[in-house]
This record gives structure tokens, C-alpha cells and sequence, in this order.
């Protein structure tokens, strides 16, 4: 059945060029989709993968290049243009707006209308809605403002906008970064249905296993450049991954370690129905799992103790002190650090320069007499993180909102690191990160954590959890429901505790 | 992957700043189209009289806007920067005239009550939550009213300070370079602009302004002690306020409580016209002075070229529009 190379294909793009200031970010791209197939996408951070996608939905226009859409050639000159092509696009970075409902963010532009056109008829609309919701099998209302949701849930507000195009080629940016296992499931059910009915999917991850499941074919890119196309079943993982680095990858082994002193010491933490009764301990030079599905109540708990959040009632103590943490300024002074699951909103202040993120959580230490700040100083502690992490920018003096999806991520990272906390709580730290920069975070945990640091990282990603944690707290709505050692946890005794009520 | 980040890095910055100096240099292109204009189609716009009327007419708005630029980088507004002014003013005279007290302490207490209603304004934006056009466009009011309780409703004048006129209109550069009559007060809009552009780019606060008009919410999770950085921006917006106080009590030999309303709304189109984004996180404050300067010339040149006062007002408000139109317009390109 994968057999269709003789038809024509859905879209095609030669010989793209695209360069940025400073980044040449497409050299000599390129890339085909066929009716009925999913194409996987596959590069490093800053790869090019996002750019050449914003190619071929008109929101950039290449430098050089050919674009065809089924035989025809076509110049993209904006979104709309290629919407009426039949391209549609879930973006990495949600482009959502907080204040409309789920309905109108989907019908945006577009909304069924009645009385002679004069009124958006919006029961209409929010019917169509309540059927995308139905047919991605998730539980969502139509009515809820976007706000309101979380990462995960807008996520599928925004693969709900890109199914209701009806599009024959549908581009999925990383859709499933964000959303648990159950919703990922469900959303490779409408993947398959779509295949069945023709329409060709580009999709870019980089999550092996995802591939593995779904994908036809795979297009592998590095910096810019088109590398190889495999088919996805037969190629091996580790070839795809060598294609992928250009470099051999530091081997996966499983955390060990053993804690000294209890740092941080939390006990019967509430906070409404987020929070239950949570109670636990950290130690020194150790790295803490804490497993769970989405909407487990973690990052919940991060936030709590780090003070952006109010709670109701519980007591925390730091190296054996009983502390008040009212603000995240409180949390800071006292050795805290919090890296949020939403860098976006929470960790990057995107219109800033690389250096300025990294040395954010840092900046009076970057002053004279505490008044004027030293930028030569800071850019070099910048840079000095920009070669550790590999951050792929043209310069630290590089706006941040210009840096690729993982390569944002690893500035929040950075930012941490450089302010020298010894209590650091990681919230999913390597969502949409590459495999290469993902297993130099790894080695970076363990050596944070040899070095004597306490570690608490927060994942969905099961494997991570496994590899990463000397000890791991699984928790289910709201309370902690198990504890396990890392060396004896298993992805199965885990689920088990995480859905335990 | 790491090829790309050394030789090209250069470049980079040098892409990056030009969107900001773009703007700028549209501005400051504007700006001497304006004086080029004026001078070729009006006899007595170029004589030295009316450029000096023009710096003076400057220096009170480009203060002004000075003030409410800190506070528009940082996210906010500040609509008090008019009637704060004014109350300052009538501070200062309070002061000197009917206390009879020493000109520096009059100074002082002029940029000091300053600071304090500024530091007011800024506790009930981040401490009450009230959004920032609330809460001053409530101190608008509060400054109005208190300027004319204060005062008696009556102007208060400087007769028995007789070196007063030092701040404003006496020119102390002419005793230095004879012919160079360049009014105090315009030397200290350029003072007070040179101080703020370093504050605002070489300095920690600066550093914050910037962030907390970017994403408040992160620079809060960085463990920046929002709160604090936001009180301290109202509050420099208000002392600000108070040296514009200074300059124009010192011009017209007098504080006038009734004078204020509007002034805010010319700062706030100066800062505007001189690329500042009304959404916060990016401006400059020579942009602002540009702007102020923009707005001067404009007014004066079309009253020498004898067009009606309220035309003036027309033309100013078109040239805001297109302003932050052509910024708009270099940005998306960029
Ligand atoms: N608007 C822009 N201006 C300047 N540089 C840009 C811009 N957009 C992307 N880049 C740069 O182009 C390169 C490719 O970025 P792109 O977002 O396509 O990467 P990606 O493969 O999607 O990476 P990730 O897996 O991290 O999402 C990066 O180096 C990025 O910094
Ligand atoms: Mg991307």
C-alpha cells in the first residue's frame, strides 16, 4: 500500500532557501508528501523543520524554491492562499487567543453566519465544535474560554482548528508535546482515519516510538539541509538518529545515586482540590522522579513550593528550617529554582536577548555596585551556556522569540543553571527537545546532582522519569499514591500507581 | 550545528538594532524635513528668537514624556504625568512663597512630592492590582484636585525668589559661550533625557523595566521582586514629573493650579511618535525626545505659517497615526 509513488504528489517543495538574519535556516530543502501517507519530519533543534512547514502554509515566503501542490506550481504569498489549497497546520507554538471560547478560536475568521449574513450564528458553530470534540473522543466544551485551559487542552483545541479545514494535506507540528497518552491515542485514530480518506499528513516529532507507529515515510534534516528519506518501519532507530546528530550519542544508563541530607521537607501541602495531602522529602545530590498523568496535580505542587501559587495549608522546610515561602522571590533567595512547563509564558521573556534570558534569574550578580549592569560579563556567562547546552543562535545578543522550539527550552535551562540553586525543580525540561540535546541534559541532571544539587524533574515521558530518577513519587489526582525506587520502578508499576484513586 | 554562531554574529546585531534606530531615524528624518520645510517657506521660523521659543516650548512636554516612557516600556500608562506637574509646581511654591523657604528645598520638595504621588500611583497598580489607566487616571484627579486645594485656586507666584528664573528661562550657557542662549530648562530636558537613557539601558532598573514589559509573569518566576521594580518606575515617573514642574512654574514665574490637563496626552503622543510601543517592553528615550521635538516645530511653524490654531490640532493628530503607522510598517518588514 505504500506503493503510490507513481501518483502525483499532494505537495511538493525543491530547492528551498531561506535565510534570517544571522541563520541561513533552509539550504537546499526539500521535502514531498503522497495522498494517504504520514511523512515524518526528523531534525535537531533549530533543524529548519518548523521554517520549511511555515513554507508550505504561506506564513514565510522562501528565499529560492519551487512549490507544487498536486503537479501545479504555486507561490504561497500568505496563509489564506494555501488554506484554499488545502493545506492546514498545527502549530508548535499554540496560536490561540486566551479570551474567545474554543469555538470561536476554531471558527476564527470563517464562522458559520445566519440572518442574511449579518449574524455569526453561534449555534452552529458551537455544534460543529462539540463534533470535532466528539470525534477526537476528547471531553472538552465549546463554550470554555482558552484561557482557561491548560497547556494540554488547548493543544486539542488547536488540533480540533486544523482538522475543521478539511485539508488534504495536514501539517502537525509537534501536536503531541503536550497532551497524555490516552489523548495521543486518540489522536493516531483520527490520523489513520484520515490516511484512509486520502489525506497526506506531515509530521514532525521527536519522538522515536511515535514514528515507529505511524509513520510511511521519513525525511531526516540537519541545519538547514535535506539529509535522506527512509521508509519508516524497516530503517532502524539508531540509523535515523546518527542521520539526525551527524555525531555518536553518549550511551542511555540508568541514574544511580543515593541521597545525603534532607533539603527540602514538605509536609500535608493543600491547595483546593489540586493538592491533597502531599507530603514528602528531597535530599542532597538526589534526582526525584515525579510521575503521573497529565492533570496529576505536579506541576501543581512545583508551583506551591516555589511560592507562585497560594496554598492553604502545609509546611515546608529548606535545609531543616521551616520557611514561608509567600513569592517565587522568596523561593529564589532561599535556593529554589522552578522551570516551568511553559516556557513561553512563564520562562522567557521572548522579545530579550539570549543573554538577557539566561542571565535573567541572575542580574544583579551582572552589575557594578549593584546599579549599572555589566554586559560584557553577562554575555560571556551567556555564551559560556550557549557552547555547554549547544543553544543553536547566531549570537547571545540574538531577540529569543527568534530561536527554534528546544533551543528556547535550553536557555530556560541555562537560566537555572547559571543562578546556582541548589534545590531545582525541572517541569517536563526536555518537551520538544532533540534526542542529542535531550541525552546532554540527562548527563547534566546526574552531574548536577553529583555535584550535590537536590533535583525534582516533573515528566510525562515515562522512559525519562525511569532513566533520570534515583527515586520516584507517583501522584494522581492531586495526591501522592506511591513511591518507588528507581532501580526496581517499571513503566507498568508506575501507570498502576498513576491511576490509582 | 555550531558553524553558524561566530561569523555571522556580527551581522546579527547589527539587523537586530536597526529595527529600533530604524524607527528612530524616521523620526529624526521627519524631524528635519520639518525644520528644512518650515525654514524654506516661512521667513522667521529659522531666526534664533523662534528656535529658542521652540526649545522652550520642548522642554516641558519632552520632560514629561520622559517620565511616561519609563512607565509605557514597562507595561503601564501613566495619565497623572499633566496634574502631577502642576501639583509640583504648586508644591514648590508653597514652599518658597508662603513658607519663604531656601530654593533648594524648594526644588526638593517639588521632585520629592513627586516621587511620592508617582510611588502612590505605582502601589496601586502593583500591590491593589488596579489596572495602570485606573488607577491614574484616579491620581489624574487626586493631583488635579489637591494642586487647586492647595493653592487656593489662585496662582502662586515667584517674585521672592528671584533666582528662580534660573531654571527655565535664563539661559546660564550664555554666560559660558556668549551668543549660545540656550534656556536652562532646555539644558535640563537634555540633562534629564542623557540620565534616563542611561538608567534605562546601562542599569539593573532599566534592565527590569524592559522585562516587566515583555512578560511580567516569567520576570516574576525568575524571582524578580515585581512589585518592588514597578513602584520604583511610578515613582521616577513622578520625580520626573516634579523637574518638569520646576521648568514651567520657573517660566511663568508662577504655579498655575489650573494648568495640567492634556499635558499627559502630549507626553504620551511624543513618547508614541517616537516608536515607543504602547504595549511595553521596547522604546527609547531619545525616540521620546525626537518625538517632543516633532510635536514643537509642527505647532510652531504652522502658527508662523498663519494657520488657524485648531488646524494645529488636525495636523498633530495625523502625524500620530502615521507615526505608529511607518513603525508598524518597518516592523513587519523587518
Ligand atoms: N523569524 C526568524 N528570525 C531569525 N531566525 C529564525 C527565525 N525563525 C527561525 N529562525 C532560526 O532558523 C533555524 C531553524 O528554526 P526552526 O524553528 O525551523 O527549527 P526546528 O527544526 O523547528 O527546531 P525545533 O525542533 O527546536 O522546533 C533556527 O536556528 C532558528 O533560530
Ligand atoms: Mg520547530
Amino acid at each position: 500500500m505504500h506503493n503510490t509513488s507513481d501518483t502525483v504528489p499532494l505537495i511538493s517543495v525543491e530547492a528551498i532557501h531561506k535565510s534570517f538574519p544571522g541563520v541561513k535556516a533552509l539550504v537546499n530543502a526539500r521535502f514531498d508528501l503522497r495522498p494517504g501517507e504520514v511523512h515524518a519530519l526528523m531534525g535537531e533543534n533549530g533543524a529548519g523543520k518548523s521554517t520549511l512547514m511555515k513554507i508550505m502554509t504561506g506564513i514565510y515566503q522562501p528565499d529560492a524554491g519551487e512549490i507544487h501542490v498536486g503537479g501545479q506550481k504555486v507561490s504561497l504569498s500568505d496563509p489564506r492562499t494555501a488554506q484554499a489549497l488545502g493545506i492546514s497546520i498545527i502549530h508548535q507554538e499554540l496560536f490561540l487567543m486566551n479570551h474567545l471560547t474554543a469555538a470561536q478560536n476554531i471558527y476564527i475568521g470563517r464562522e458559520p453566519r445566519k440572518g442574511f449574513g449579518m449574524f455569526v450564528d453561534e449555534a452552529r458553530m458551537r455544534a460543529d465544535t462539540a463534533a470535532l470534540f466528539a470525534r477526537m473522543k476528547v471531553d472538552l466544551d465549546p463554550d470554555v474560554e482558552v484561557g482557561t485551559l491548560t497547556v494540554a487542552r488547548q493543544q486539542l483545541v488547536e488540533i480540533a482548528k486544523a482538522l475543521s479545514f478539511n485539508s488534504r494535506i495536514l501539517i502537525m507540528d509537534e501536536p503531541t508535546s503536550a497532551i497524555n497518552d490516552k489523548e495521543v491515542e486518540h489522536l493516531f485514530a483520527i490520523i489513520n482515519d484520515l490516511k484512509a480518506h486520502g489525506v497526506g499528513i506531515i509530521y514532525i516529532t521527536h519522538k522515536m516510538d511515535e514514528v515507529k507507529r505511524i509513520a510511511d515515510r521519513v525525511t531526516v534534516m540537519r541545519d538547514g539541509q535535506y539529509i535522506d528519506t527512509l521508509p519508516a518501519v524497516t530503517t532502524d532507530m539508531s540509523k535515523i538518529i546518527s542521520l539526525m546528530v551527524g555525531r555518536e550519542l553518549a550511551d542511555a544508563t540508568r541514574a544511580t545515586g543515593q541521597g545525603g541530607d534532607v533539603v527540602l521537607d514538605v509536609k500535608n501541602l493543600n491547595s483546593g482540590r489540586a493538592i491533597r495531602d502531599v507530603s514528602f522529602s528531597l535530599r542532597k545530590g538526589e534526582i526525584l522522579g515525579f510521575a503521573g498523568l497529565m492533570g496529576a496535580g505536579r506541576t501543581e505542587v512545583a508551583r506551591a513550593i516555589f511560592g507562585a501559587d497560594p496554598i492553604d495549608s502545609g509546611e515546608i522546610s529548606i535545609h531543616g528550617v521551616t520557611q514561608a515561602i509567600r513569592s517565587p522571590q522568596d523561593a529564589v533567595r532561599l535556593g529554589l529554582a522552578y522551570l516551568s512547563e511553559d516556557r513561553k509564558h512563564y520562562g522567557l521573556v521572548t522579545s530579550m536577548t539570549v543573554g538577557d534570558n539566561v542571565t535573567m534569574a541572575s542580574w544583579p550578580r551582572f552589575t557594578r555596585s549593584r546599579f549599572f549592569m555589566n554586559d560584557a560579563r553577562m554575555r560571556e556567562a551567556a555564551n559560556d551556556y550557549v557552547q555547554k547546552l549547544r543553544i543553536k543562535t547566531p549570537s547571545v545578543d540574538q531577540e529569543t522569540r527568534l530561536l527554534s522550539g528546544g533551543n528556547q527550552q535550553k536557555i530556560v535551562i541555562s537560566k537555572w543553571l547559571l543562578r546556582d540553586c541548589d534545590i531545582l525543580i525541572f517541569d517536563e525540561p526536555t518537551r520538544g527537545i532533540d534526542i542529542g540535546a535531550k541525552a546532554e541534559i540527562y548527563k547534566l541532571l546526574q552531574s548536577l546532582a553529583d555535584q550535590g544539587k537536590a533535583i525534582i524533574v516533573i515528566s510525562s515521558e515515562l522512559p525519562e522519569v525511569l532513566r533520570l530518577s534515583h527515586r520516584i513519587l507517583v501522584m494522581c489526582e492531586g495526591r501522592i499514591t506511591g513511591e518507588l525506587m528507581g532501580r526496581d520502578a517499571t513503566q507498568e508499576s508506575i501507570m498502576i500507581l498513576a491511576t490509582q484513586r | 550545528m555550531t558553524d553558524l554562531t561566530l561569523d555571522q554574529a556580527g551581522k546579527t546585531k547589527s539587523a537586530l538594532v536597526s529595527t529600533s534606530t530604524l524607527q528612530k531615524g524616521v523620526a529624526f528624518v521627519v524631524l528635519i524635513a520639518l525644520l528644512v520645510f518650515f525654514s524654506v517657506f516661512t521667513e522667521n521660523f529659522a531666526a534664533w528668537n523662534n528656535v529658542v521659543n521652540i526649545m522652550q516650548a520642548t522642554a516641558v512636554n519632552g520632560v514629561l514624556g520622559v517620565a511616561v516612557t519609563f512607565v509605557i516600556i514597562s507595561g503601564g500608562i501613566d495619565l497623572a504625568v499633566g496634574t502631577m506637574m502642576t501639583l509640583t509646581a504648586v508644591m514648590a511654591g508653597i514652599i518658597l512663597t508662603n513658607l519663604g523657604m531656601p530654593l533648594p528645598l524648594g526644588i526638593l520638595g517639588a521632585m520629592a512630592s513627586g516621587a511620592v504621588m508617582g510611588a502612590i500611583s505605582g502601589t496601586a497598580v502593583a500591590k491593589l492590582k488596579i489596572p495602570p489607566f485606573i488607577a491614574t487616571l484616579g491620581m489624574m484627579q487626586i493631583a488635579r484636585g489637591l494642586a487647586l486645594v492647595f493653592s487656593g485656586t489662585r496662582p502662586i507666584y515667584f517674585n521672592d525668589t528671584p533666582n528662580y528664573g534660573l531654571i527655565s528661562p535664563e539661559s546660564s550657557l550664555a554666560l559660558l559661550i556668549p551668543g549660545l542662549e540656550i534656556p536652562n530648562g532646555v539644558m535640563i530636558m537634555f540633562i534629564v533625557a542623557i540620565i534616563a537613557s542611561i538608567i534605562l539601558n546601562r542599569t539593573l532598573f532599566g534592565r527590569y523595566i524592559f522585562a516587566l514589559g515583555s512578560n511580567e509573569e516569567a520576570a516574576r518566576l525568575s524571582g524578580v521582586n515585581v512589585d518592588f521594580w514597578k513602584i520604583l518606575t511610578y515613582a521616577l515617573s513622578g520625580l520626573i514629573c516634579g523637574i518638569a514642574g520646576l521648568i514651567i512654574s520657573s517660566r511663568l514665574n508662577s504655579a498655575q493650579p489650573a494648568l495640567g490637563l492634556g499635558y499627559e496626552l502630549d507626553a504620551i503622543a511624543a513618547v508614541v511618535i517616537g516608536g515607543t510601543s504602547l504595549s511595553g517592553g521596547r522604546g527609547t528615550i531619545l525616540g521620546t525626545i525626537i518625538g517632543a521635538f516633532i510635536m514643537s516645530v509642527l505647532t510652531n511653524g504652522l502658527r508662523i505659517m498663519g494657520v488657524q490654531e485648531e488646524w494645529k490640532i488636525v495636523v498633530t493628530g495625523v502625524i500620530i497615526i502615521v507615526a505608529v503607522f511607518v513603525d508598524i510598517m518597518l516592523r513587519r518588514r523587518a
